[in-house]
C-alpha cells in the first residue's frame, strides 16, 4: 500500500529530489511549495525538474548526493548526507555525529 | 442511462455506484465534516475535482507532474519482513535490508525504523538494541531516516501497567480515580518517550515519530504534546513529527489541557495548532474511515477536514493514509483503486505536504 502511495502522489526519494525536499520538511517546517522552491534554488533547477528522473540522476551524480542505482565507490549513505547537508545548509543530526567521530 | 462508476465502501467491497450516487455522497461526506467541525464544506469545483479522481475509469490514478508531495511512514519498512499482525508479508529480511529496499527499490522519500512492538513503553527495556541498530542502518541510508512508535497509553494501565484501570474505574462511577490514574499514566508516558528521545539522539537521531497520538484519549495526546516540548527543550534541532489517531481527541479524561487549551474534542484544525505550539515539525493529520459510507463519502469527509487544517497550519501535514484511515478502506489489503485515488485527492484537493 506504501508503496501505491509513493508511484501516485510522492516525489521518489533519491530517483529525484524528495530527499531534499524532505530534509526542508524536517529541519525548517518549509510547506511543500516552499521546500521545492527551496531546493530548486540550490540545484539551480526549475521546482517542476525536481521529479524529472532525466535531470535529477546527472545532478544527483555529478554532486555526489547518492543515485538510485549503485555506482561502484559512488558516494552513498553518511558521505552522501555529508554533502547533502552542506548543499542545503541544514543540520542532520546523524553527519553532526559522524563529523565529531573523524574529529572534523 | 445513468452511467455507473466502479468504487468501493469503506470496508473495501466493490460495488458500482451511479454518478448521481457518487455525487450525493461527496456532498454527503463534506457536510457531515463541515457541521462536525465546523469548517467549509467542499465548494462546487473541489466537489467536480473529487468527482472527477473518483470516476476516473482507469484502475490507478496519480497526480499531476510537479505536485508530488513527500512520504513518511509509520515503519513501513516493517512490512517487509513482520507477518499479518502488522500487515507484513513475511519475507526473511534484516532491518538493514529491508530499510535500504525501501530506499533505493521502492524510491521512498523518507524511511524509517521502529521496534515490532511500536508503542515507546517496550522500547525502553531494549533501547541499547534499538540505539544500536539505528546508529548502523544511519550510516548506509541517504534519505532522511525516522525512528517511529506509537505513544499508546493503555499500555500503562493495569493489567499491563502499574497505574489502576481508567476504563473499569469510569463504570464504577469512580471519575476522580480514573482521571488521577489518567494523569499518572500521562506522565509515565512522557517519561519514557523523553527518554527514549535523548537515547536516540546521542546516537545521531535524524527524526522522530510520534505516531498514533491520543489512541487512547486526550490524557494520552497531552503526554506527546509534554514530551515534544520536553525534547525540543534539550534537543532543539531534533525533527518531530507528531501523528494524531482521529478526526477529534476522545475525552476519556475530560479536562486535560495543554497551554489553556482543553483537548477532549480537538478538530484537526485545532490538533494542529497544539501540536506547532509543542514545537514539533511536521502533523499527521488522521480522519476515520466508516466501513458504512462508501468511499466517495470518506473522501470527501477526509478531503474536508484536511483543506482545514491546512489552512490553519504553518507546519507541514502529512495525511495518514494507512488501513482505514483518511478515506482508505478498513482492510487488511487496501485495493490499489482506492488507495491512488485516496493519495490523489488528499495531495491535489486537500493541499497535503506529504502522505
Amino acid at each position: 500500500m506504501s508503496i501505491a502511495h509513493i508511484m501516485a502522489s510522492c516525489m521518489g526519494g533519491i530517483r529525484t529530489a524528495g530527499d531534499l525536499v524532505a530534509w526542508m520538511q524536517m529541519t525548517r517546517k518549509m510547506k511543500i511549495g516552499e521546500a521545492k522552491a527551496y531546493v530548486a534554488d540550490k540545484l539551480g533547477v526549475d521546482a517542476f525538474n525536481l521529479t524529472n528522473e532525466e535531470i535529477m540522476r546527472e545532478l544527483r551524480k555529478d554532486l555526489g548526493i547518492g543515485t538510485v542505482t549503485s555506482i561502484a565507490g559512488g558516494p552513498k549513505g553518511i558521505t552522501a548526507k555529508y554533502k547533502i547537508a552542506e548543499l542545503l545548509d541544514i543540520k542532520i543530526r546523524s553527519v553532526d555525529l559522524f563529523k565529531t567521530q573523524l574529529g572534523l | 442511462m445513468n452511467k455507473q462508476v466502479l468504487t468501493r465502501m469503506g470496508d473495501g467491497e466493490r460495488l458500482w455506484l451511479s454518478e448521481k450516487k457518487v455525487r450525493s455522497d461527496i456532498e454527503a461526506g463534506t457536510e457531515d465534516a463541515a457541521q462536525r467541525g465546523s469548517i467549509p464544506v467542499l465548494d462546487s469545483e473541489e466537489q467536480q475535482q473529487l468527482f472527477d479522481i473518483i470516476a476516473e475509469p482507469s484502475r490507478v490514478v496519480s497526480v499531476n507532474p510537479g505536485e508530488e508531495v513527500i512520504s513518511t511512514d509509520d515503519g513501513c519498512t516493517m512490512a517487509f519482513y513482520s507477518g499479518q499482525d502488522g500487515g507484513g508479508v513475511g519475507t526473511p529480511m534484516s532491518r538493514l535490508q529491508a530499510v535500504l529496499t525501501y530506499e533505493r527499490a521502492c524510491g521512498a522519500d523518507t524511511t524509517s525504523m521502529g521496534h515490532s512492538d511500536y508503542s515507546y513503553k517496550p522500547v525502553k527495556s531494549v533501547i541499547n538494541y534499538e540505539a544500536g541498530d539505528y546508529y548502523n542502518i544511519s550510516q548506509a541510508t541517504t534519505v532522511p531516516f525516522w525512528y517511529g512508535a506509537q505513544p499508546n497509553m493503555g499500555l500503562y494501565f493495569q493489567p499491563d501497567g502499574p497505574c489502576p484501570n481508567a476504563s473499569e474505574l469510569m463504570p464504577l462511577g469512580k471519575i476522580a480515580e480514573a482521571r488521577e490514574s489518567q494523569e499518572k499514566a500521562a506522565r509515565m508516558l512522557t517519561e519514557d518517550m523523553v527518554f527514549v528521545g535523548r537515547k536516540l539522539a546521542g546516537v545521531g537521531l535524524e527524526g522522530l515519530n510520534f505516531d498514533t497520538s491520543g489512541s487512547a484519549g486526550d490524557a494520552d495526546f497531552l503526554a506527546a504534546l509534554n514530551a515534544v516540548e520536553e525534547l525540543k527543550g534539550s534537543e532543539p534541532d531534533l525533527p518531530i513529527l507528531m501523528g494524531g489517531s482521529g478526526e477529534f481527541i476522545l475525552g476519556m479524561h475530560g479536562e486535560v489541557t495543554y497551554k489553556g487549551k482543553r483537548l477532549a474534542g480537538l478538530y484537526p484544525q485545532d490538533q494542529v495548532k497544539a501540536v506547532e505550539d509543542a514545537g514539533a515539525d511536521i502533523f499527521g493529520l488522521a480522519i476515520n474511515t466508516s466501513t458504512r459510507e462508501s468511499l466517495p463519502w470518506n473522501l470527501s469527509r477526509a478531503v474536508t477536514f484536511l483543506k482545514a487544517a491546512g489552512k490553519a497550519s504553518t507546519i507541514p501535514i502529512h495525511a495518514n493514509v494507512g488501513m482505514g484511515v483518511c478515506g482508505v478502506p478498513m482492510m487488511e489489503q487496501p485495493p490499489i483503486d482506492s488507495v491512488t485515488r485516496v493519495s490523489k485527492a488528499l495531495v491535489q484537493i486537500g493541499k497535503a505536504d506529504g502522505l
